[in-house]
């Protein structure tokens, strides 16, 4: 179980003080599919990234399995049974993709059909892709998927991925929503997905809507995924508030 | 004889354990260990200077010939001269490199020139290793200076692997091609240096025959306060195609100087450079961090796949 309590984030711009998250706190029980969704800026990313330790929160604990992993670094998260799916993920001159799976589910040898189920749940052939390096040579949308092969090679307890569709072609999204049917079925981890994209958002057995630094909604996909709908459908709130005058 | 240092520089640098199979000459401590030249491969002692001569024989397929330099005693300086006669229509593996052990606090020092004379539509690939080890509390300097000139013949190749890898406090290399028509020149240049070592790396290549090619890919890592000079020049003086790739991670108090040329004197000539220095990026070493990996664990396997 995660559990986040009473997180702030500020930084200092020129302007003063910004706070980024307003007092979040949130309990993800084991096992479930949640969707972060809500408006560019709101702080979704930030929040994932407290969750990992990519970034310290100025006040507030993360409790992980009943620890307290606040003041834990990245690589003690990491082996805990947390990972994390960039939005956009680095490039390695020289690393190969078969060097990141290895590193990924940290082992010293993994067999190529191991490699194979990996690559194939984000729609990407093995014989292609293994012995490339994961440079400039690839597409945004393959970096992407390889990003996502490596969170599964990890077999983490805690999988938080940062906008996972973003970059991906239709035909690879669609593969990529069942991989994370999939794993929700087993029942075997917990996902955080950061994403606007309703396939994924109608997966889900919680929507928290982040906007403003704090948690505007929460609630099952039945409860909020209509919420979200009647706003998008009202399109910009500045705008049809001059439409009504 | 073959000592235990020996033995683990020759591993170091041409991954040689026990004796090699096909024509090899083992230099050691300016002298000759052991030499075996085969049917195809004859090597020879040069008369005129130090050095030999290895002569391969038109149409040699699949052999390869092993010529490392292994220096343990300290304060030995030498300058050797090894002269590649290789015939037309041959596909040969040639492993060189240097490995020093030094002991003391006299200055060791390698100078090595390689001139390769290679016949046409032949194949060959080329790799050549440096490494040098101090013993603990000893500060003599480790110095290796080698020249690589190569006359390519028309429709062959080249694939030349340099590795140097810590060890060597000072290096300065001079890399030369001649290319006729139709061949094709691959250079893979590594090079990690630390302390206060100093590298150059001088690089010239001529095209000067139609269709002929290169490709120059140049990784180095500059750690510590050591200096890094790179030079490399393509001449096009024919309808040709070169590309030049220098990339450089830096690090600590490291400085690193890029400077490719190219030079086309035929409007069909087709020649193109890239050149990067910079340090390792944050979110690289943090991806490897959410993968399990600790800060110094990940700045490894940067390196390493950087440089492999």
């Amino acid at each position: 179980m995660l559990e986040l309590q009473h997180i702030y984030f500020s930084v200092n711009t020129p302007e003063g003080v910004q706070h980024i998250l307003k007092d979040v706190s949130i309990v993800i029980p084991d096992n479930k599919l949640i969707v972060f969704t809500g408006p560019n800026g709101g702080g979704k990313t930030t929040l994932a990234k407290i969750i990992m330790g990519l970034v310290q929160p100025t006040s507030g604990k993360v409790i992980f399995n009943g620890q307290d992993i606040t003041e834990l670094n990245i690589t003690e998260r990491a082996k805990l049974g947390i990972s994390y799916g960039f939005q956009q993920p680095p490039r390695f001159k020289g690393i190969t993709v078969h060097d990141l799976l290895l590193l990924s589910a940290g082992a010293e040898k993994l067999s190529k059909d191991r490699c194979c189920q990996f690559l194939t749940k984000v729609g990407l052939c093995a014989n292609d892709y293994l012995d490339r390096e994961v440079d400039v040579s690839l597409s945004g949308g393959e970096v992407k998927r390889i990003e996502i092969a490596t969170i599964l090679a990890r077999n983490s307890s805690l999988m938080i991925f940062d906008e996972p569709e973003a970059g991906i072609d239709l035909w690879s999204f669609a593969r990529l929503t069942e991989t994370f049917e999939q794993i929700h079925r087993s029942q075997d981890a917990t996902m955080i997905i950061i994403s606007h994209q309703e396939r994924i958002i109608q997966l889900a057995d919680e929507i928290v809507v982040v906007a403003g630094g704090e948690i505007a909604h929460r609630g099952s996909t039945e409860e909020i995924f209509p919420l979200i709908l009647a706003n998008t459908l009202g399109g910009c709130p500045v705008l049809s508030k001059e439409e009504k005058k | 004889m073959i000592t235990d240092i020996d033995a683990r520089l020759l591993e170091q640098i041409a991954d040689l354990t026990g004796q090699p199979v096909g024509a090899f000459n083992i230099r050691k401590d300016s002298g000759c260990e052991a030499r075996q030249s085969t049917e195809f491969i004859e090597i020879t002692t040069k008369t005129d200077k130090e050095g030999i001569d290895i002569r391969i024989k038109d149409g040699t397929k699949g052999e390869k010939c092993f010529i490392p330099v292994v220096i343990s005693k300290s304060g030995i300086s030498e300058m050797v001269y090894n002269d590649f006669f290789i015939g037309d229509d041959c596909d040969v593996e040639i492993v060189a490199g240097c490995g020093i052990h030094n002991s003391g606090c006299n200055e060791s020092r390698h100078d090595g020139i390689h001139t390769f004379y290679v016949g046409k539509n032949s194949r060959v690939r080329y790799a050549e290793k440096h490494y040098g080890e101090n013993d603990p509390g000893q500060t003599g300097q480790n110095i290796m200076n080698p020249q690589t000139i190569v006359y390519l013949g028309e429709n062959s190749t080249i694939q030349m692997d340099t590795v140097q890898i810590r060890g060597i406090d000072s290096t300065k290399r001079f890399t030369k091609f001649v290319c006729e028509a139709g061949s094709e020149v691959v250079i893979t240049e590594r090079l990690l240096t630390h302390g206060k070592q100093e590298a150059i790396s001088d690089m010239e290549i001529e095209l000067n025959g139609e269709d002929a090619k290169c490709r120059v890919i140049s990784r180095s890592v500059g750690q510590d306060e050591s200096v890094q000079v790179f030079y490399p020049r393509v001449v096009g003086n024919a309808p040709c195609f070169g590309h030049v790739q220098c990339d450089s991670i830096i690090m600590g108090e490291a400085k690193i100087r890029s400077i490719p040329e190219i030079s086309a004197n035929h409007p069909e000539a087709q020649l193109i450079h890239e050149a990067a220095i910079g340090k390792i990026a944050g979110d690289q070493l943090l991806k490897l961090e959410t993968l399990g990996l600790t800060a110094e664990e990940a700045e490894d396997t940067i390196l390493k796949g950087f440089l492999a």
